[in-house]
């Protein structure tokens, strides 16, 4: 007979607010089984947790049920109190009487109610709780990051400095990411190329790391300690091994029309090529849509001029297997497609750019060589008008309903530069409000305004319109003077929202990691875990998490690294002793379980039964490995005989649930 | 604080919630007839939101409006300043005893040259 | 009995990963649903046997929801594939056994999907209540 202490947690008064917790504590007290039953202040502090501690040893209990917050939050502290006074620690059930009652119902005898039935059924399932160990599993030291942005670069470096190898898979020719794109940083202002380029070459010379680039995942099998990863390194025509990176292809090559993708378009380059010219790994790359060797066998002149004998006209994707003991997500993100907004003429005229292009053309590797120029006309613009929020905090299916966070910024320091290298330039931003929290941003921000007489405007553009001169009359509103005000411009550059990379949906599927409904990777918890997806083994870096700055996707891409390390550095690892088990006097080996098993953990085995006319007979019977399974539970429904169950979650412990919550 | 009925009847007649707008003004940006307006599309949402109804009411503004519904168009949060206008307007007809334009009596009055979308707002304006 | 005083009773089952994450933030932003529904945690949507359902409503449940993480997103890559299939068989054999196809219900909730959670809720306590007690399959053995 299972011996139960019940402890009801008020929570402050979150649960003691709407749930009469005495009435709780005494109602679970007469459950059958529960031998002590009482409610205190917050159970999860140390002197709640010694009252569980001292309940347990004094009244010899053999199971507790802690009616408190949810178990995704604190069920691991109260397994580990258990523990600590001598009980096993799955043998603790928690009834969700916060998030799952009192924080939601406002009538106190509802709530009350409801909060005896989740304690009942937790009773109820404790009584069939057995003891479990967790196995240990080992930890291959090899962690994969993907994507080569600044967020992947750092992390890749923390983990290969604490001595672990580290593979950084980039699906562009070249490491670098966004931050490579932009010509200043704020609120310094230093040039971000000579903050980059230096943690690139860091990266390549680390013997530690490898760099997949031009590379994208495959596939990604096991779990935390034990990834099966499989990379496609695309082909790029060119080999690794022999190409020195001259350059000399690239001038000679004569499809000199290829749009620069690296320049977001804004000039062209030849098919084959290098982003960059720090690029990293420095090795040419051909586009196979421009290149017309590849397109219709006319030309090969890159293979003709290239010393190294590096040109393979030939290759092929390759594939390439490897383990990993974690996993970092670094996949970043795109100024979103103004395609829906056709009042700011982004596609109907040139000189509407959005900030990223800016950047570009105010960049000296730029296609204008770091002088702003109109894309028209190549003229010096003298009116530049800044819209901010394009597509941000946008509710309707166009944009984006968050606020894309860095545009205030970049916008600020975009105005205060062009102020400074052109003083006769008027600098208009329309905004909805200035987001400036970080240090020494809102400082930023005022200087543009006080020392550079940019010209802020509350208000929205509500159009854009391209005239005959090449001006573009721009139509907007200042709530302030409560005026529309018509400005003509010669460039109108827009604050584009942000969103996730494309590539990290499909990512997300493969790695089981959860996204919210924006497509950004979910945290294991907003607050207390942020670098870590709720799937064990998988972490976070960067803006694939959530909208976030240069800085504070370093903070983040080496919190990650940490917590990559902190795995690593593990001899082996706790695993979930929840796992499948087959009843092999019930098992007749159809193999039904193992069809259904995602993860092969099931095998068969030929075993000898003893017969009751005392002879043996040889069976096939199903065999779960305990340290593969995660415990899913699929082979225990389609077992037809019944005889696979899970640990922790056995039929018989659902049934009593069932059961209570019926009662 | 109180809501009074004059703005429970605005924001269950145009359907708008007031509450979502976050005041950026884009529906004033884009606003062709702006500069005829005393009170311009984002006012029209604070006010009513502010339960300042009589200040519209007694506005020439509700007639200026062209209805081509350019600011509910652009409107990032869906809150749709046309709908609210379009929603005092009728009730400043409705004050009015009686509406002044009766939708069988339109015919007789279009002239050939009407555009097609002025008969189109002034349907959505007049016939309710 | 009259139709206001009748208080359904509803089980529902949330797969760990996604769902009772899903009712947690229903929960953390206090979005109301009705306290007639009681949550069972599973670790997936395939753990959910068609027995655990009979049971429910053998033992006078008067409905029964299933949610899962969404088809793609499972935590367990298939699981919720599995489930989908199972219940569809289940289910309409329970709307020829009488128990009325609105009385069960499979949901993909996601993590991030609290208002989800809380509308499904709301929208099933609503759709049971008005079909009123389930008499069909209810073991009357099981009466106190």
């Amino acid at each position: 007979m299972q011996k139960i202490g019940v402890f009801v947690c008020h929570c402050g008064t979150n649960i003691a607010g709407t749930v009469d917790v005495k009435a709780v504590a005494e109602a679970l007290g007469k459950e059958p089984g529960v031998v002590f039953s009482t409610e205190y202040q917050y159970m999860c502090s140390e002197a709640g947790q010694n009252l569980i501690k001292d309940a347990i040893k004094n009244y010899g209990l053999t199971g507790i049920v802690v009616c408190s917050c949810s178990p995704r939050m604190h069920e691991a502290t109260f397994r580990k109190t258990a523990a600590a006074a001598g009980l096993n620690s799955y043998m603790v059930e928690i009834a969700n009487i916060r998030e799952q009652c009192s924080w939601i119902h406002k009538d106190v005898k509802v709530a009350t109610e409801k909060a005896i039935v989740l304690g009942r059924t937790a009773i109820a399932k404790v009584a069939l709780n057995t003891p479990l160990t967790a196995s240990e599993t080992p930890v291959v030291k090899r962690a994969l990051v993907i994507g080569g942005g600044i967020a992947g670069i750092q992390t890749a470096l923390d983990i290969a400095d604490a001595g672990y190898e580290v593979d950084l898979v980039e699906k562009e020719p070249t490491i670098g990411g966004k931050m490579a794109q932009i010509d200043k940083t704020f609120p310094t202002l230093d040039c971000a190329a000579c903050i980059l380029t230096p943690k690139m070459v860091d990266c390549a010379q680390n013997e530690k790391i490898h760099i997949y680039a031009y590379s994208e995942v495959e596939s990604v099998k096991g779990f935390v300690g034990n990834f099966n990863v499989t990379i496609k390194k695309k082909a790029r025509f060119v080999d690794e091994t022999k190409c020195t990176g001259c350059g000399i292809c690239t001038e000679k090559c004569p499809m000199k029309k290829t749009p620069n993708l690296f320049n977001l378009g804004l000039d062209n380059r030849s098919a084959i090529y290098i982003p960059f010219a720090q690029a990293i790994p420095k090795i040419a790359t051909i586009d196979a849509d421009y290149c017309n060797m590849l397109k219709n066998g006319k030309c090969g002149v890159c293979s003709k001029v290239c010393a190294a004998g590096a040109i393979d006209y030939k290759q092929q994707d390759q594939y390439i297997e490897q383990q990993y003991g974690a996993i970092v997500v670094a996949t970043g993100f795109n100024p979103i497609k103004l395609d829906n907004y056709s009042e700011f003429a982004y596609n109907e005229s040139p000189d509407v750019v959005t900030s990223l292009e800016l950047e570009r053309l105010m960049n000296a590797a730029g296609p204008n060589g770091g002088t702003l120029l109109r894309p028209s006309d190549k003229t010096h613009p003298h009116t530049i008008v800044f819209v901010q929020c394009v597509g941000s905090r946008d509710t309707t299916d166009c944009g984006k309903p968050y606020c894309s966070k860095i545009c205030c910024m970049y916008t600020a320091k975009h105005a205060m530069l062009i102020r400074d290298k052109y003083p006769d330039t008027e600098v208009y931003v329309f905004y909805m409000d200035v987001r400036t929290p970080g240090k020494n941003f809102d400082e930023f921000y005022r200087r543009a305004v006080e020392d550079y007489g940019v010209h802020y405007i509350k208000g929205m553009v509500g159009k854009v319109m391209p005239q005959p001169d090449g001006k573009l009359l721009v139509r907007g509103s200042d709530l302030l003077t409560d005026e529309q005000l018509k400005i003509e411009a010669d460039m109108v550059v827009l604050a584009a929202a942000i969103e996730p990379d494309k590539t990290a949906r499909p990512l997300a599927t493969m790695l089981t990691a959860s996204m919210d409904t924006n497509d950004f990777f979910t945290e294991a918890h907003p607050k207390l875990r942020p670098v870590e997806s709720p799937t064990a083994g998988i972490f976070l870096s960067g803006v694939c998490q959530g909208p976030k700055d240069i800085p504070e996707t370093v903070a983040q891409a080496s919190a990650a690294a940490a917590k990559v390390i902190g795995l690593l550095a593990k001899p082996a690892l706790k695993s979930n002793p929840c796992t499948a088990h087959s009843d092999e006097n019930l098992c007749n080996g159809c193999s039904s379980c193992e069809r259904v098993c995602p993860y092969g953990a099931i095998s068969y085995v030929d075993k000898e039964f003893r017969m009751p006319d005392r002879t043996t007979k040889v069976r096939r019977v199903a065999s779960v490995n305990p340290a593969v399974c995660q415990g899913c539970g699929a082979c225990t429904v389609a077992c037809p005989s019944g005889a696979m169950d899970l640990s922790g979650f056995s039929n018989k412990q659902i049934m009593a649930e069932v059961d209570a919550i019926c009662r | 604080m109180l809501t009074s009925k004059e703005k429970e009847q605005i924001i269950r007649s145009s359907g708008a919630d007031v509450t979502k707008c976050m005041r950026c003004g884009k529906c004033s940006g884009a606003c062709p007839s702006y500069d005829e307006m005393e009170y311009h599309p984002h006012q029209f949402v604070y006010f009513v939101e502010k339960d300042q109804i009589e200040k519209l009411l007694n506005s020439p503004s509700i007639y200026k409006c062209l209805g081509c519904s350019v600011c509910s168009e652009r409107c990032p949060r869906d809150v749709g300043p046309s709908k609210i206008v379009e929603a005092v307007l009728a009730m400043a007809v409705r004050r009015q005893d009686e509406n002044h334009l009766k939708a069988e009596n339109i015919p007789g009055m279009v002239e050939d040259d009407t555009p097609g979308q002025l008969l189109v707002s002034a349907f959505r304006k007049y016939k309710k | 009995m009259s139709m206001n005083e009748f208080k359904p009773k509803i089980v529902a089952f949330c797969c760990n990963w996604c769902s009772y994450a899903g009712a947690d933030l229903a929960g953390t932003n206090r979005l109301n649903y009705p306290a007639d529904v009681k949550i069972i945690r599973v670790p997936c949507s395939c753990r959910v046997n068609p027995m655990f359902i009979l049971r429910a409503f053998q033992r006078g449940a008067d409905g029964v929801i299933l949610c899962g993480c969404h088809p793609g997103d499972c935590h367990y890559t298939t699981g919720n594939y599995y489930a989908r299939r199972r219940m569809t068989m289940l289910f309409s054999m329970l709307d020829y056994l009488g128990i009325e196809k609105e009385r069960t219900r499979v949901e993909w909730v996601s993590a991030a999907e609290g208002a989800k959670f809380a509308a499904v809720m709301n929208d099933f306590v609503k759709t049971v209540t008005e079909l009123g007690e389930n008499k069909r399959l209810e073991d009357l053995r099981c009466k106190k």
